[in-house]
């Protein structure tokens, strides 16, 4: 199929895609490593300077530099081990003979679908708030003092929260390879006696293996850059215990309108962020060769 | 059903399965119940749960105060808009990488996606220069242009897994049997693609209308979308929780009804060639 | 009947005619009551005005804030009426991004508003904002609980009295806090209230060579106050608690005091939204015989940004939402104690008002008490009460506010606070070149 002729084709049908996203890669990109050289402040224009490397080093000697990567890194691991743990639980499940299992679907679907802002919203104010939420509610029926989440357990309470959102997504995708897994492989399984256990190692697992792959690679590009949701509940706080790093340029951007600094913290954000696409990019394109 | 279950263990699990998506799915449950509260009611301890005087209240003091058919409408055509253009874009392009692929297809790929990963707030002000320099701002067609670059990757990606999933084998012998390539593509590729086609197209939807980002700080009050309605409401004065709720429930409605009408093409949608 | 038809024609008519050159205003604004009801008020404006459409943007303040900000900064152009505080007024004035308003027409009498108010927008004897409510802080405090535990609110309170009648008056078992303070992190929340409390304990941000003064005994006091006071006697989650949630808390109940914006006390006497409505009472803000009672100067302004192409419109619609007229309008619809509050002399002059607020004459006297040339006790470089006037501010003011905020939570303790925020104002004032 591939003559001079169709590769050609295949190149122009292949070009714009390409490069709408370099420009819309390199564009903002080129502005952003211009400005992170500036001394540039919305606040006082006309003060722009060339300020060599300044801003990159204020922005990496920032005393929640660390915490904001350890929190980024957090957030993304911890996310990722209940959704992934957890999906595959539910998929095992819905798996399962029962009634009503169209019905279970939509319920478990929903949270994919609401909108960062509104599940921040709904989980900081009407569950999660110690004083009127739900869950304070239920610890005072238990006999117990009410947990003050967002202040006690900041960066826990929001990779709940983003881990409520994601959990479908997994659950959806393990649950379709689940079902693509050969009814009569299990059953041959069954015959010679494998435990349920060492049916779901050496079976289950290893075919499902490809699905949570493009789990973690789908979601991990989306949890690198959590922001909404600690906008809204914890504002990063307090002190800089959920503070990511997205969230760290944000501060820079929006709340000190520094444009130089937060240009330098994106910069320097992207380059972590490639980082951890590399190796996510190697592991990942291994088992999807497969 | 090959396997033989006790109607005793499929009890069980029904049991066990709705407690568990009753629960994943009580949050929004309580969100809309509590739409129907007055703020009094919303914040009662103990909480009412069903047995409370059902007003409607929130919902016209919330559309009261903004237009919610303009921010819907503006919803509707910034999503639906992003995805389609982005989807004219995207099938030729994975069209090509599936059909006839190259050593570099997979980087490129995977370059695509790694463009996700720059923070949306590091670009913001250069963003909102070029925006500005081109007119942009507060404009359905600035929202539709940033949103489909954004979702731009996965939709190629999406496809691409789709388009891989279709043998060659059927196009050569649909070839062998003298099919012409308009009559190849009309009978054989676009029942094969359409399935693909149309999860990709709701899954893009879905992301596009929940995105927060860059539609609320590109727009303001013209082309201003649901995510922006319901900034009006995230920490007012006095009690909220209901009119929150109300407010909630009318901006996460629509993109639920359709998600959950769309169900069966939706988890297709997201099984990202990851079934083989 | 037919006066009536005739009347409605010349509307439509003069409405049709208006419609070919019909202009659309922009409005930006806070998600705060006050302006919700202006938003709702606004047929008043646009039946006098049928040339005139408005179409309103409303955010939370901080999302606002960023909004205007960068709009104006990187002149945007998308709106024509922007809500601003007191803090950006001078430093946006400064920068030549406000318009002089100059032709708010005869009647909008600009030597009634309060002349506390007033100066904060004046720059160069130019007005470049009008105020739409403005306010001080005072203690709000449950009557019913005070006499109850056999105590008497004065009305210039100290605060170890404060901290004293908000143990004494703590339940928690029943839900009961004695006093109900700002925690959540933010320039524009706990710490205007810390910065203004900071200022009654002989505190200050910074010397007169703007070295930050975290490091210094005063400071100490003051959070070792608080963060105490609020342990024994703040309700659970006080650490997220603004503005907005404190409200909340004392109209439910929970707080046996709340010290806060003087713009509260209309919100907590009406028993449409409070249910301890008829048990209010109000006092000056505590001070501790230094001098200094560090009540806060805050006003919410309408300005009009520089360059803009509707300034004749946007001037009409800024004279009828801070002119006189506006306050009787809401007096006739929502009665005279739901009229924005802290702008004009004659409101606190009128009869009427004085019956139907009980919280008029405090309001006043906070707001005259106000002092943002010299806040503290020692002098500084700086002006503003419960902030400091510099465009790095907010930033900085918010990331102090987080530690703050730890402290508040346990998260720290509170030297470790007060040597992270010290750490943290060298840095940023080093940076921005203040610190030579």
């Amino acid at each position: 199929m591939a003559t001079l002729h169709t590769r050609s084709a295949a190149r122009l049908m292949i070009a714009p895609s390409v490069l709408l996203l370099l420009a819309w890669m390199i564009v903002p990109l080129a502005m952003t490593i211009y400005f992170s050289l500036l001394r540039y402040n919305l606040l006082m224009p006309g003060m722009e300077e060339f300020a060599g490397l300044t801003n990159y080093t204020y922005f990496l000697t920032d005393p929640a530099f660390f915490q904001a990567i350890f929190n980024t890194l957090a957030i993304v691991l911890g996310v990722l081990f209940i959704t992934v743990v957890g999906g595959i639980g539910l998929a095992l499940l819905l798996d399962q003979p029962m009634f009503g299992q169209g019905i279970v679907r939509i319920l478990v679907i929903a949270p994919f679908l609401i909108m960062p802002t509104v599940a921040a919203l709904v989980w900081k104010n009407m569950f999660m708030n110690p004083v009127n939420g739900l869950f304070a509610w239920l610890a005072k029926l238990l006999g117990l003092q009410p947990f003050d989440f967002l202040a006690n357990a900041p960066l826990l309470s929001i990779i709940l929260i983003v881990a409520w959102q994601w959990l479908p997504f997994a659950t959806l995708i393990l649950l379709t390879a689940l079902q693509s897994l050969d009814e009569e492989q299990k059953e041959a399984a069954q015959m010679d006696g494998a435990g349920a256990v060492s049916r779901f190692i050496y079976l289950v697992l290893p075919h499902l293996s490809r699905a949570i792959t493009v789990v973690i690679l789908i979601q991990t590009i989306f949890l690198l850059s959590v922001f909404a949701e600690i906008l809204v509940t914890t504002n990063g706080g307090p002190g800089t215990q959920s503070t990511n790093l997205t969230f760290l340029v944000y501060a820079q951007a929006l709340l000190q309108f520094d444009v130089g600094g937060a240009s330098a913290g994106g910069i320097i954000a992207v380059i972590l962020a490639n980082i951890v696409a590399f190796f996510l990019m190697r592991m990942i394109g291994k088992t999807l060769e497969a | 059903m090959a396997r033989n279950v006790s109607t005793g263990r499929k009890l069980i699990t029904t049991v066990v399965a709705w407690t568990i998506g009753i629960l994943i799915f009580f949050p929004i449950l309580w969100t809309f119940l509590t739409s129907f509260k007055t703020e009094a009611q919303a914040i009662a301890s103990p909480p009412v749960f069903l047995f409370f005087d059902w007003t409607t209240e929130n919902y016209s003091e919330v559309q009261s105060r903004s237009d919610y058919l303009k921010h819907f409408m503006n919803s509707v055509v910034v999503s639906f808009g992003s995805t389609l253009l982005g989807l004219l874009i995207a099938i030729p392009s994975a069209w090509a990488m599936a059909f006839s692929p190259t050593k570099r297809t997979k980087d490129v790929l995977m370059w695509m996606l790694s463009t996700k990963m720059m923070p949306p707030v590091g670009v913001l002000v250069p963003m909102y220069l070029i925006f500005r320099n081109w007119g942009l701002l507060d404009t359905r067609t600035g929202l539709v242009i940033v949103l489909t670059l954004i979702n731009l990757p996965i939709i190629i990606w999406m496809l691409y897994t789709y388009f891989k999933e279709i043998p060659g084998e059927i196009l050569e012998a649909a070839r062998m049997d003298g099919a012409s390539l308009s009559k190849e593509i009309i009978y054989v590729l676009t029942p094969m693609a359409i399935p693909g086609i149309a999860s990709t197209l709701l899954l893009n939807i879905i992301l596009a209308w929940n995105e927060a980002f860059w539609t609320l700080n590109l727009s303001a009050a013209k082309a201003a979308p649901l995510t922006a309605f319901i900034a009006s409401y995230s920490s007012p004065e006095g009690l909220f929780y209901a009119k929150l709720s109300a407010a909630s429930t009318m901006a996460i409605a629509p993109i639920l009804i359709l998600g959950w009408f769309s169900q069966k093409q939706l988890v297709r949608g997201l099984t990202f060639g990851a079934v083989k | 009947m037919n006066l009536r038809t005739f009347l409605l024609g010349t509307c439509s008519a003069v409405a049709l005619a208006g419609l070919a050159q019909a202009e659309t205003l922009t409005i930006a604004t806070v998600n705060n009551g006050d302006m919700i009801r202006m938003q709702k008020l606004t047929d008043d404006f646009t039946s006098k005005n049928p040339d005139i459409q408005l179409e309103w943007v409303t955010l939370e303040e901080n999302v606002l804030r960023q909004r205007v900000t960068t709009d104006i900064a990187t002149k945007g152009g998308q709106y024509d009426i922007m809500t601003i505080g007191t803090y950006e007024v001078p430093i946006w004035a400064k920068q030549g991004w406000l318009l002089p308003l100059d032709n708010l027409g005869p009647e909008y009498d600009v030597d009634d508003l309060l002349p506390a108010i007033r100066s904060g927008l004046t720059i160069d004897g130019k007005l470049y904002a009008a105020p739409f409510y403005g306010e001080s802080s005072m203690v709000m405090y449950r009557k019913d609980l005070f006499e109850k535990a056999g105590l008497t609110m004065p009305d210039a309170p100290t605060w170890d009295f404060i901290a004293d009648a908000a143990r004494k008056i703590t339940d928690k078992g029943n839900e009961i806090y004695g006093i109900c303070l700002r925690g959540k992190a933010g320039w524009g929340e706990n710490m205007a209230f810390l910065t203004a409390t900071a200022n009654a304990f002989g505190a200050r941000w910074f010397d007169e060579n703007w070295k930050p003064q975290f490091d210094q005994p005063e400071w100490k006091n003051a959070l070792d106050f608080y963060v105490k006071l609020m342990n024994d006697a703040g309700p659970p989650g006080a650490s997220s608690n603004g503005f907005n949630e404190n409200l909340s808390l004392f109209q439910t109940g929970k707080c046996g005091m709340w010290i806060d914006a003087t713009v509260a006390a209309s919100f907590v006497t009406n028993p449409k939204e409070s249910t301890v409505a008829d048990k209010v009472g109000f006092a000056l803000a505590p001070d501790t015989g230094l001098g200094k009672r560090g009540n806060w100067l805050w006003a919410w302004n309408l300005a009009i940004p520089a360059g803009s192409q509707k300034a004749e419109s946007a001037q009409k619609f800024i004279a009828w939402a801070t002119g006189k007229d506006y306050l009787k309008l809401v007096a006739e619809k929502e009665g005279w104690a739901n009229v924005p509050p802290g702008t004009r002399t004659s409101l606190y002059e009128n009869p009427e008002y004085q019956k139907a607020a009980p919280f008029a004459k405090m309001t006043l006297d906070s707001i005259n008490a106000a002092d943002p040339k010299n806040p503290a006790v020692k002098p500084v470089p700086y002006v503003g009460v419960q902030f400091v006037a510099i465009p790095e501010f907010q930033g900085l003011g918010t990331a102090v506010g987080q530690v703050f905020s730890a402290a508040l939570a346990g998260q720290m303790s509170v030297d470790q606070a007060l040597a992270s925020a010290q750490q943290l104002s060298t840095r940023e004032m080093t940076k921005a070149g203040y610190i030579k």
